[in-house]
């Protein structure tokens, strides 16, 4: 069984999704438990994946088909869990905010999420502030994760932390920022809760945010 | 007067200056937050107007045209969209009347889609070519001296922006990267690969453009001198931004700060050099000093 473990661990890190699919199914079949699955197996490769990130070794490249591995596997596995009743990390709900097209770092940012066992509700890009609430209000998310690549577009994260606020749900939610422009410095200013740097640390800033 | 053409001037001894930062100068202009820098092309022509007077009158000897992202594939949905060939041809219209009178060049500025290409992202390479070749054909008509293709992190998007253009124009062409992770760029391209990859495919120069700190881009042009025998195009940003709650971004290098680091950029190999984000026309008038000293 732990050589399957292994096995899944290392086809996601290397981001081998076919192989991936068919180690999980096959763990599955032989009565391994989902949750030591996703655990030992799934969320261990991807917090693998996100420490090498940061340490320059791997790049949005390796990111990519290691989440998308993570993700095929998930998808197997999902049913299982449910009915292990596993409870996920937290729910998310995530987007690029109002005038920013840029979703391929919020899109990491989810993938990553998605891979600690997060549920998530990804907006797109281009998120209206009054999208935000929407979503808080109809999914009761712990955590908005805001991203934005422009120096221009990052004032609509403080605009939609307002509308957040305008619609009493601020105190519900951790908000959470992003973006190649961003610093905590700003994260602050604009009253977020927490802000990550890349894609890895959103799983850390997430995680934190919820033990709070 | 003739102009000497691009390809000419690279022959020359000299080190030439490049501009400086369109977007974060339009926004110390008033570029409302959110607006692509683009849409005022159309909008308040007489500020990009503006703008590249100032540089012309800072010492530029070759300014950009402000199309970075005047492509159908980022302007799709903004309030612009549909009018990418109007925009291109008005941008480089203003450079020309920047320009006019003096023996400054306009370059055509080509800018990523924002998209990652397949098999990584949603954008085929075939519509990647098509919307650069669109890009590179309403430029040359419109009469620019060359096109810079810039702030590349993707070695298949930049060869693709190269295959496109190439169906449409014979004109010199720049390619630049961004490597803002350090010296590598986000999808993990080393500066030596550049070099490789690019240098035979036909460019008169290869560029290293925004990134990250001046520190991290002057390691990152050391290791593309090693790599290529082109000219090197060389557009750092003044510093790392700070930014106040509304996100207006200050870049910590002053002109002069920026300006004492030329001598060591022409010493590793730069003969086009300008700036990037947070380069205001008084650091690219402290450059330009700098250079024809």
């Amino acid at each position: 069984m732990s050589d399957l473990l292994r096995d899944i661990y290392s086809s996601i890190m290397d981001g081998r999704q076919k192989e991936t699919a068919e180690k999980v199914q096959e763990a599955l079949d032989q009565g391994a438990d989902p949750s030591v699955l996703l655990n030992e197996g799934m969320i261990a490769a991807m917090t693998e994946v996100g420490k090498l990130f940061e340490e320059g070794e791997y790049f949005v490249p390796e990111m990519l088909v290691a989440a998308r591995a993570m993700q095929t596997g998930l998808g197997i596995l999902k049913p299982y869990l449910v009915k292990a009743d596993v409870k996920s990390s937290g729910k998310v709900v995530a987007g690029t905010v109002k005038g920013d097209l840029h979703d391929i770092g919020k899109n990491l940012v989810c993938m990553m999420l998605e891979g600690s066992a997060f549920e998530i509700i990804d907006l797109g890009a281009d998120v209206d502030p009054q999208r935000f609430v929407e979503a808080v209000h109809q999914t009761q998310a712990d955590i908005v994760a805001m991203s934005a690549l422009l120096t221009t577009t990052m004032p609509n994260m403080k605009v939609t932390i307002e509308a957040l606020k305008a619609a009493g749900l601020r105190d519900n939610v951790k908000v959470m920022v992003g973006g190649a422009p961003l610093t905590q410095q700003y994260a602050d200013e604009i009253g977020a809760d927490g802000f990550a740097p890349d894609a890895s640390r959103a799983v850390a800033t997430a995680k934190s945010l919820l033990a709070a | 007067m003739t102009k000497k053409t691009f390809l000419e001037r690279l022959n020359d001894p000299q080190v030439f200056v490049l501009d400086g930062a369109t977007g974060t100068n339009l926004q110390s202009r008033g570029l409302t937050k959110g607006l692509s820098a683009e849409v005022w092309v159309l909008e308040e022509p007489d500020k990009i107007l503006g703008l590249a007077k100032d540089f012309v009158a800072a010492g530029a000897d070759i300014i950009l045209t402000c199309t970075f992202g005047a492509t159908t594939i980022r302007l799709a949905h903004t309030t612009v969209a549909g009018k990418e060939d109007r925009i291109n041809r008005k941008a480089v219209e203003l450079a020309q009347q920047a320009v006019a009178g003096t023996d400054v060049l306009v370059a055509g500025s080509i800018g990523p889609t924002g998209q990652l290409l397949s098999p990584l992202g949603p954008l085929e390479e075939t519509d990647a070519i098509k919307c650069f070749a669109e890009q590179a054909r309403s430029l040359a008509t419109a009469g620019v001296d060359l096109l810079v293709v810039e702030t590349q992190f993707d070695l298949a998007e930049a060869k693709a922006a190269l295959t496109g253009i190439r169906m449409k124009t014979d004109l010199p062409v720049v390619c630049s990267f961004s490597f803002d992770r350090g010296t590598r760029t986000m999808m993990g391209l080393k500066p030596s690969t550049v070099g490789e990859e690019i240098t035979p495919l036909g460019v008169a120069a290869i560029g290293i453009n925004c990134g990250r700190s001046l520190e991290d881009n002057q390691k990152a042009m050391g290791e593309l001198r090693e790599s290529t025998t082109l000219p090197i195009w060389y557009k750092p940003n003044a510093g790392l931004p700070q930014l106040d709650p509304d996100g207006n971004s200050t870049y910590n290098l002053s002109p002069e700060e920026m300006a004492s680091q030329v001598s060591g950029w022409i010493s590793i190999g730069a003969k086009l050099i300008g700036g990037c984000c947070g380069t205001s026309p008084d650091h690219l008038s402290a450059i330009a000093k700098e250079i024809r000293k």
